[in-house]
């Protein structure tokens, strides 16, 4: 098995989702499998191959640097926290981080 | 009187044009048959008002002579896709609530050329998943079922042996299929538009990434997702693509290049065309009935005058390990952005300091596929893995993206099946071990690894009545060969066969 629990516990602290004890072994089993059928990877020369992350190569384009005014914009305070569980004005509330 | 729910999407736009009826008579007899087909679940929000203003409006144009390419069509939209002031839940609980105050571009194409919006469509959470058994909002159905006694019915108002409608494009697909709307928006990211358009007996296109901006769809593996149509017919996905794709400066990988006229291209044939036969899509384990389907497309292609060419893509097996690094690894990226502060659910009590805020709320509002994405996502890009998984899986998808440019060297299509079998019943996988569901998507992910379009057409029944699907995979930007492709397929299969309406 590739991956115990506390690997579990560790990555789901990482990936910030609160796993309740009792799910750590079942997961440690779930992710192991996975794991375990990647491996086959290993078997492939990959020796001077390039890491490939994108299928485009096109080169990212620039643009002025100014303030658009289209939806990706700013200007649009009301918007941004239309959604957000809790604000104040145009601020996200959260808990108090710094004592 | 003429049911409109039957006529593709070519004809209602047609008929629409020509002033034989109007979208308001459309689109209430598809608000009507939504209403009747509540037992599939293929919408999570049905927008019938919205629908009916839209159809006045595009009645208004019409009537001048006026409107776009897709004026007063009824269309339903995958829950991936961001609607303004419109609930979007990407089949999420994390998303309660959640009304963008954007419109996704593939949206904005469309209704900017005059479709018409039934509702958001239901979807695996966050397009994880190939059965739509992961959403948040159940189990999608599929209208087809098998003949004999274990065919899908309704018991005391429940569905029992439901099968899936594939995943995670589900809503989509089953809504298709059951004529809830004229076509639908869908997205694929491991096979996700190809795959549930292989079980219901629809036509699922997955264009070139790059070729439809990603921009307002909420995002899976930004490397890999790539959005597209599922339809009833080649020449409606024709359609559906032109109208969907195009530059847009808001996703810098949509690349700028000019969008064919797509149904041109249809009735040309494809005498003349070499098509490859990857060797290595022949698996263990594969049902006859999936082969002889196979071999059925060859000669049809065969008797269509194009020339058959054996090929090999030796790295195939590799493409799902690949997959199932790099996709967790982009997701577990992605979805950082949902940690109870900007939008949707929260979950936490007075005394929470923000770290149990993040914990709880994605504890709450993740379900298991998507976490032990995440999970796997987060391990694989951890430090001390980043080189031996994140990294080498890279260099692999490199080589299978290599092969494939090696190949279409020597063949302009290559023709595969769409899945290795046939729709499988609601929860008979669902305790399986998760990569036995991964290998649905074993004939669709090297087309989203390397970038290419892959379309999957409805070719023929099984013994259990059940519609298999071919796919063909073409060269990156070359949505024209791939549809001349599909368009001879559609034509030699012939494939008129409906699902009967039990659910009704």
């Amino acid at each position: 098995m590739s991956i115990d629990k506390e690997t579990v516990r560790k990555v789901a602290k990482l990936a910030r989702i609160a796993e309740p004890e009792e799910r750590l072994e079942p997961l440690a089993r779930e992710l192991s499998g996975i794991l375990d059928w990647i491996e086959m990877l290993q078997e492939v020369d990959v020796e001077g191959v390039e890491a490939m992350a994108s299928t485009v190569e096109a080169q990212l384009p620039m643009r002025e640097d100014v303030l658009t005014h289209d939806y990706t914009g700013g200007g649009k305070p009301e918007d941004i926290v239309a959604n957000a569980p809790k604000t104040e004005d145009h601020f996200f509330v959260v808990p108090k981080v710094v004592e | 009187m003429t049911d409109y729910t039957e006529l593709s999407l070519a004809d209602l736009r047609d008929g629409l044009k020509k002033k034989d009826f109007t979208s308001a008579e459309v689109t209430d007899a598809y608000i009507a048959r939504i209403e009747g087909a509540a037992a599939l679940n293929a919408f999570i929000t049905p927008t019938p008002d919205i629908a009916r203003d839209k159809a006045a409006e595009s009645d208004a144009k019409l009537a001048k002579g006026e409107g776009g390419a897709l004026e007063g069509v009824p269309l339903g939209i995958k829950d991936l896709f961001c609607t303004r002031d419109t609930l979007t839940t990407a089949a999420s609980h994390i998303l309660d609530g959640f009304h963008p105050k954007y419109e996704s571009t593939v949206t904005t194409n469309l209704f900017g050329d005059g479709a018409v919006m039934l509702g958001k469509l239901n979807l695996d959470e966050f397009a994880m998943g190939s059965s739509n058994e992961t959403s948040y909002y159940g189990d999608v159905v599929n209208p087809w079922r098998r003949t004999g006694d274990n065919a899908t019915r309704i018991e005391a108002g429940k569905v029992v042996g439901g099968l899936t409608p594939g995943g995670s494009s589900g809503g989509s697909s089953s809504a298709v299929a059951a004529r809830l709307c004229a076509a639908a928006t869908a997205t694929d990211t491991g096979g996700s538009i190809r795959q549930p358009a292989a079980f219901t007996g629809t036509v699922g296109l997955k264009p070139t990434y790059g070729r439809v901006s990603r921009w307002g769809i909420v995002a899976f593996a930004s490397s890999l997702d790539q959005a597209g149509p599922i339809t009833r017919t080649v020449r409606d996905s024709a359609i559906m693509l032109k109208s969907m794709a195009g530059h847009d400066p808001k996703d810098s990988t949509c690349i700028d290049r000019p969008v064919p006229d797509y149904e041109a291209v249809l009735g040309q044939g494809v005498k003349g065309l070499k098509i490859g036969v990857p060797k290595e899509y022949r698996i263990d384990g594969m049902p006859e009935e999936i082969e002889k389907l196979w071999q059925q497309g060859i000669d049809w292609m065969k008797d269509a005058g194009a020339e058959i060419v054996d090929i090999s893509l030796p790295l195939t097996k590799y493409a799902l390990p690949v997959y199932y690094i790099v996709a967790p690894a982009e997701a577990s990226s992605n979805l950082a952005r949902y940690d109870g502060v900007k939008y949707g659910l929260r979950v936490a009590d007075d005394k929470d300091n923000i770290t149990a805020l993040y914990e709880k709320t994605r504890a709450a509002g993740f379900g298991d596929e998507v976490k032990r994405r995440i999970l796997i996502g987060t391990y694989v890009l951890s430090a001390g893995y980043y080189d031996a998984y994140y990294i080498r899986a890279q260099k692999v998808r490199k080589k299978i993206f290599d092969e494939f440019q090696e190949a279409y060297k020597q063949v302009d299509l290559i023709l595969t099946p769409s899945t290795p079998s046939s729709a499988f019943g609601l929860g008979e996988k669902k305790n399986a071990d998760p990569v036995e569901m991964y290998l649905n998507d074993i004939f669709t992910v090297t087309a989203n690894l390397a970038g290419l379009p892959g379309i999957s057409v409805p070719a023929g029944l099984d013994g259990q009545g059940l519609p298999l699907g071919l796919q063909l995979i073409g060269r990156p930007f070359d949505e024209e060969t791939l549809l001349r492709g599909a368009d001879a397929l559609e034509q030699s299969a012939g494939f008129t066969a409906k699902p009967d309406e039990w659910w009704v």
